[in-house]
């Protein structure tokens, strides 16, 4: 039995029996969905035992004929990990989280249902080895996180969901038509195959028209700043669980992830150095003006929705720089950005929780009742910052000596210039959430109930603990792997197909 | 290769719906239209000019024969847009319940 389809069959599975068992008992819907969420992060740390060579799953038993592939293949190498690690180690604390967040709402089954079909389309999408697939489980992730966004059902959930598919349909079929001109000019889907074919076409005229119709497509799943505008909305009305997946999750997996996919392993970056230069603009936009857009906020969710566009900025900036040690900086920065984001989700979600506000103006002094939300929050928004011990720090350092290396100073300028701003507007954060003098209305506020803060405890802990992720054991391990298969670009065909 | 630019222009008519109209239920539509026009692109993409239907038989081995691959994908990508619909159509409803109107420019109470 190969392991590599139960991250997408143990959720499906779970998303289907749960109606069922909630029938029989209300909480059963709680256990199934943690139990199926604490399997997968098992089985995400599993998988890292494998991650340093690429293995393939054909679904089906359909072997390659003379190494072409025609079945369907699920690809797993150092990338894959690392993107399965951050998306289960994330989902875990999020269905902890949700226990005792989701009693606000009225069906918790159907909740954990829309989730774990989210789950599976994201495990689905890093594991796709061909290119249909990869839409298909992004539509199915797409679709999910559509409907939980309007969960609430507000006028404010419904509107804000509304905007979201609109914009996600059309970059839906964008990429749909490109995958459509992709097979016209490759006569494949495989994304290995694929790559060979490419590189025999050399030139071709219609690399660059799909190439635009997936830049396009994708920058919008993953909200670069001139497509950003669903975000800052869709983000802040999801429940609280769900912003943080959003934000920690499905815009790198949806977004950054099939960029870096498609166009360093398939297109091959070294043939098309323009899209290096897309990135570049594209990066250093997004995180001056998401950092600018953030700082006059004064609604606690819809800040840290700005900050999540100026963050995918920082990443998508180093991985123009198109470098080794920028790459690095982009994946360390990805895997730290998750984890503070959906952390400071969380907490924002624990004050809506007991607050009923998410107002800044209206919040105050809350870390003297909330101290657990208060500490989290603060340790999450130092590392986000980037203030030295934390993760964020490294990252951002390794991106800007990665920028002064390759020659662009004035980047590296801006990047460093964003990054105080960045404190700025947490430092804001904090001091109007949670320090100052307490609001009398505030008097009798207690502490999130216990599961809430576990989670919030354990992403903290990951949180402090990033910057570990540098010391070379656990470098070569996490992050090493998933860098090595984004710089060996076209390598990845001659992996996935041996020979 | 006028097939293709008239599937184009499809296209670009579902975006121009999205993109312009004001009604919830015509940006739906457009978005309805561009999934046709790039339904029909894969489906001519498959497309052999005087090729048979894709089915093996003993006696025939060796005729031109219409892509299978695209047809299968563009029926996964049919089902899939049916769930997209279904579901925004469904969310207009609920927010004319809301809002008394189908009309975006009333439908404002989240800051850009």
């Amino acid at each position: 039995m190969n392991f590599i389809p139960l991250f997408v069959i143990v959720p499906l599975g779970a998303a289907f029996l749960m109606p069922v068992v909630s029938r029989l008992w209300k909480g059963m819907s709680d256990v199934l969905g943690n139990l199926a969420a604490l399997f997968l992060m098992v089985w995400s740390f599993a998988a890292l035992q494998m991650g340093h060579e690429t293995t393939v799953f054909y679904a089906g038993g359909w072997e390659p004929v003379a190494s072409i592939p025609i079945g369907i293949a699920m690809v797993m190498d150092g990338l894959t990990v690392f993107m399965l690690i951050i998306i289960n180690v994330i989902g875990f604390a999020v269905t902890l989280y949700s226990v005792n967040y989701m009693n606000h709402y009225t069906d918790k089954a159907k909740y954990y249902t829309l989730f774990l079909l989210m789950m599976a389309g994201l495990n689905g999408v890093v594991l796709a080895g061909d290119l249909f697939n990869l839409f298909v489980f992004l539509e199915i992730s797409a679709i999910a996180s559509y409907s939980l966004v309007a969960f609430g059902i507000g006028s404010e959930e419904l509107e804000a969901s509304f905007k979201y598919q609109i914009l996600g349909g059309t970059a839906s079929t964008l990429i749909l038509m490109g995958i459509a001109f992709f097979y016209h000019m490759t006569g494949t889907l495989n994304l290995a195959d694929a790559s060979t074919v490419i590189q025999q076409l050399g030139t071709h005229p219609g690399i660059i028209f799909v190439s635009i119709l997936f830049l396009v497509g994708f920058s919008l799943k993953a909200a670069l700043i001139p497509f950003h505008a669903w975000l800052p909305d869709a983000h802040p009305s999801a429940p609280a669980p769900i912003s943080a997946m959003l934000s920690g999750v499905v815009i790198k997996v949806l977004g950054v992830y099939a960029l870096i996919r498609i166009f360093f392993n398939v297109f091959g970056i070294t043939a098309m150095p323009s899209v290096l230069t897309i990135f570049i603009v594209l990066g250093s936009v997004s995180m001056v003006a998401g950092a600018f857009l953030a700082i006059s906020q004064s609604d606690f969710k819809r800040m840290l929705a700005y900050s999540s566009i100026s963050q995918i900025g920082y990443v998508l900036f180093a991985l123009g720089l198109g470098t080794p040690l920028g790459i690095l900086g982009a994946m360390f920065h990805l895997i730290n950005h998750a984890a503070f984001k959906s952390l400071l989700f969380l907490n924002s979600g624990a004050v809506v929780y007991r607050t009923n506000t998410r107002d800044l103006d209206q919040l105050g002094g809350i870390s003297q009742k909330m101290p657990v939300t208060g500490i989290t929050s603060l340790l999450g928004s130092l590392s986000i910052s980037g203030l030295p011990p934390f993760g964020g720090f490294w990252s951002k350092l390794i991106i800007i000596m990665a920028a002064v290396e390759s020659g662009h100073f004035a980047l590296a300028g801006v990047a460093v210039f964003t990054s105080i701003v960045t404190l700025a507007y947490y430092m804001k954060l904090q001091k109007e959430a949670f320090y100052g003098a307490l609001k009398a209305s505030f008097g009798k506020l207690k502490e999130a109930p216990f599961l809430m803060s576990l989670s919030v405890i354990l992403l903290a802990i990951v949180v402090t603990g990033m910057g570990l992720l540098l010391i070379p054991e656990f470098k070569s391990v996490i992050l090493d792997p998933a860098v090595k298969i984004i710089s060996g670009g076209l390598n990845y065909s001659k992996l996935v197909l041996g020979g | 290769m006028i097939l293709f630019i008239l599937a184009i222009l499809l296209f670009l008519i579902g975006l121009y719906g999205v993109l312009v109209k004001r009604n919830l239920i015509k940006m739906i539509i457009g978005l309805m239209i561009m999934e046709y026009a790039v339904n029909l692109i894969f489906t001519l993409v498959g497309y052999r000019s005087g090729g048979t239907a894709p089915i093996v038989t003993d006696s025939i081995s060796s005729v031109l024969y219409v892509d299978p691959l695209p047809q299968a994908l563009v029926l996964t990508a049919i089902v899939i847009g049916l769930g997209t619909t279904a579901l925004a159509v469904s969310f207009a409803v609920r927010i004319f319940e809301k809002y008394d109107t189908f009309d975006v420019r009333k439908i404002r109470k989240l800051r850009g």
